[in-house]
């Protein structure tokens, strides 16, 4: 993980000729993370030949981004539960009970006190969802570090608890409509930011890109490391500009239907060209909120302690103990961080649907445990990437999104899937016992 | 001299058992700083588990230890590193998955102005530590699993030296070493020796534990023979103790010292 800046360059400056895979380990990209793009590519390329063309549209890619959102968001928090060796097969049930809350909330409850579509409302409804979550991964995570509960059993009994609480608090009853500005965070027009916004977050992208890339530079030198060839450099962040630029153009290029656009215009007192009127939808939120989660976990996962412990405690327990770590905080943390994360999923898909119901979030904890498998989190512990599993997540849902627009009937969904997660493994397996050995070489 | 300064670490009446098994047994122990002292013992002897309570990885039962003639509330590691005890352990206890750097500082990790990790200056320091150890050393970005037994135990070496220990605790610290190496070991045990570090030792070479240490400490089943300088007792009146439990005039018996012994 934090290799990701050194390490090759020291052997590829060394005279010699210099074969592709020479060039390619200059870079310092992961490897693992290119074979998952090219799968993901040529699942997106297959799909959409055998779609007849329904697959690469700039429509049905924004509409899988959004699809994606909610089962990302929690792989993001299972990576850092997997490494530490735990499991949490809880977060559909945690989804489904905090997104009622949140439902009944903002649909029932605070309307009494504020009147429907007061402001503060969603605020209020994602604050109370984020605390319900986190104490639950609280209960959680205590439970195991210091009763010494297996996870597996605890978030078991958490699967049925919490799913049961979810049917308790309505009888079962879906609530709905959502409150108006908490809908924008699922997607759909109203929560689409628009071209320009979305050109502004493209800019602040590229700036990041650009400042991480010269920081990290500028401080290895400082301390007489190594350096990355300049063109590597540049190659790495030049394909990272690239690949925001396509997201960009791809969500940009997805207009509004015309009547939403034309209302925008007489709202906006423009004048409709004649030959209609394009108005984009630009990122959807919960695409940004979920790429946000990214970001944020995967700071806490390299760059502080709480995440070097998490990786140290799934490498050696026993080693991190012995090492004054107080394992049994991290652990705790862990769980707090998971059950938050079902909080921001469940605010997603709730505000997706529009409505709060029983069975939300069902059979996620499976979509969710194998989108961090299929992007390489061990089951063993100790290893793991977000990045990797909200790719996986994104495999997964191009995987099932593609067989519905084929018109495959459900169990042959499920058949594939189910193959394609155990294939996934192996994979995974033959290239890591593959590098492993060419590194002890 | 003794009387003069309380020993560095004074360990009294320790006892531990595991499910009824009585692991050590009524052992007390001292050292002195800028002392060697080499911990002897058959497999399954306690020496382990003695130096585990020190280094505040097990709870003992009962006994009590003192640093600088104060009792020393030792409950964690934690707790053992404050008092400046570094342990070197048998089993090495390093995050595979993790490189040397992050072993090296796994709980004591640089920071910078931010909070946030500080990789590069980990790096760097490592690099200084290393050097001393493993001048060839050059896998500074793999995961320790990448690395061999040798190279490994240097990473654990290197930890316990960087911060500036008081108490050195080695639980065979050469098992894994090729001849070059222990003999780098063997030098930094004097060097740190001079420095004024206590130092615990074990080891099954009961030529280096002659070589380095000022006195022996023999354990068998969980208690202590005894203890004698090094120069007093030869080399067979050591293995004697430990694998009859007879303890020689020259040395100090301990509770575990054979009844029909020299007196
Ligand atoms: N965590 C534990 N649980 C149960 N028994 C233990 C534990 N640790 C040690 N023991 C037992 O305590 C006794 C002493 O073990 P210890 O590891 O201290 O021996 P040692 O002198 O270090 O031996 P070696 O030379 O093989 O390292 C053994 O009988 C061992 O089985
Ligand atoms: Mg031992």
């Amino acid at each position: 993980m934090d290799s990701s800046l050194s390490g090759a360059s020291e052997r590829a400056t060394a005279p010699q000729r210099r074969s592709f895979a020479d060039l390619f380990r200059a870079t310092e990209i992961d490897a693992r993370l290119v074979g998952m793009l090219g799968a993901l590519a040529l699942i997106w390329i297959g799909v959409d030949i055998l779609s007849g063309g329904a697959f690469l549209t700039p429509r049905n890619l924004w509409n899988l981004s959004v699809q994606t959102a909610s089962v990302a968001v929690m792989a993001a928090g299972m990576v850092l539960v997997i490494v530490a060796r735990h499991i949490d097969l809880s977060v559909g049930s945690i989804l489904g009970l905090v997104g009622m809350i949140m439902g009944v909330t903002q649909a029932e409850f605070l309307p009494k006190y504020l009147g429907f579509d007061h402001p503060l409302i969603w605020v209020i409804a994602l604050a109370v969802g984020l605390a319900v979550g986190a104490a639950i991964g609280l209960l959680h995570g205590a439970i195991v570090a210091y009763l010494g509960v297996p996870a597996f059993i605890v978030t078991l009994g958490g699967l049925l608890v919490w799913r049961g609480c979810a049917w308790w608090i309505t009888s079962g009853r879906t609530v709905a409509p959502m409150d108006d500005a908490f809908r924008r965070m699922g997607g759909g027009i109203e929560g689409a930011i628009g071209a320009t916004w979305t050109w502004v977050v493209a800019l602040l992208a590229f700036a990041a890109i650009v400042w991480r890339t010269l920081h990290a530079r500028s401080r290895r030198r400082k301390v007489g490391f190594a350096l990355r060839p300049v063109w590597a450099e540049v190659a790495v962040a030049g394909l990272a500009c690239l690949a925001v630029l396509a997201v960009v153009l791809v969500a940009n290029s997805y207009d509004l239907p015309l009547r939403v656009a034309e209302r925008i215009a007489a709202e906006r007192g423009l004048v409709v060209p004649p030959q209609g009127l394009a108005i984009a939808h630009g990122l959807a939120l919960p695409v940004l909120i979920a790429v946000g989660v990214g970001i944020v976990v995967t700071f806490l996962a390299q760059r502080t302690r709480f995440g070097r412990y998490v990786f140290a405690l799934g490498g050696n327990p026993e080693a991190t103990e012995l090492s004054g770590v107080d394992t049994r905080r991290v652990t705790v943390l862990v769980f707090v961080l998971m059950g938050m994360l079902c909080a921001v999923a469940a605010a997603i898909s709730t505000a997706r649907l529009n409505a709060a119901t029983n069975a939300q979030g069902m059979l996620d904890e499976l979509y969710v445990i194998a989108a961090a498998v299929i992007g390489g989190t061990s089951l063993g512990g100790g290893l793991g990437t977000v990045a990797g599993a909200m790719l996986g997540a994104l495999v997964m849902q191009s995987l099932q999104s593609g067989m519905v627009l084929m018109g495959l009937d459900t169990p042959l969904q499920n058949i594939v899937v189910g193959f394609v997660l155990v294939v996934a493994v192996w994979l995974d397996r033959l290239y890591r016992s593959r590098t492993l050995k060419g590194r002890a070489g | 001299m003794s009387d003069a300064r309380p020993p560095l670490v004074e360990m009294r009446g320790m006892s531990i058992s595991f499910g009824g098994v009585r692991a050590v047994d009524d052992v007390s122990l001292d050292l002195q700083g800028g002392e060697v002292v080499g911990l002897l013992g058959h497999n399954g002897a306690g020496k382990s588990t003695l130096i585990k309570m020190l280094s505040g990885a097990y709870r003992p039962d009962a006994g009590e230890i003192r640093i600088d003639g104060r009792p020393a509330a030792i409950h964690s590691p934690r707790d053992a590193r404050r008092y400046g005890i570094e342990t070197i352990y048998q089993t090495l206890a390093l995050a595979e998955n993790l490189d040397a750097a992050a072993n090296l500082f796994l709980g004591r990790e640089l920071r910078s102005g931010w909070g946030t990790l500080d990789d590069v200056a980990m790096e760097v320091e490592t690099r200084k530590v290393m050097a001393r150890l493993n001048p060839h050393f050059a896998k500074f970005k793999e995961p320790v699993r990448a690395l061999s037994g040798g190279q490994r135990q240097a990473v654990a070496i290197a930890r316990a030296i960087h911060f500036n220990a008081r108490v050195l605790i080695m639980d065979e610290p050469t098992a894994a070493l090729g001849p070059q190496e222990t003999r780098q070991v063997a030098d930094l045990i004097v060097q740190l020796k001079k420095e004024g570090i206590g130092i615990f030792l074990i080891s099954h070479d009961i030529h280096d534990v002659f070589d380095l240490s000022d006195r022996v400490a023999v354990m068998k089943n969980g208690r202590l023979v005894g203890t004698a300088r090094t120069r007093a007792v030869t080399k067979d009146e050591v293995l004697g103790m430990i694998i009859l439990g007879t303890c020689p005039s020259a040395a100090i018996p301990g509770p575990g010292a054979l009844a029909a012994g020299g007196a």
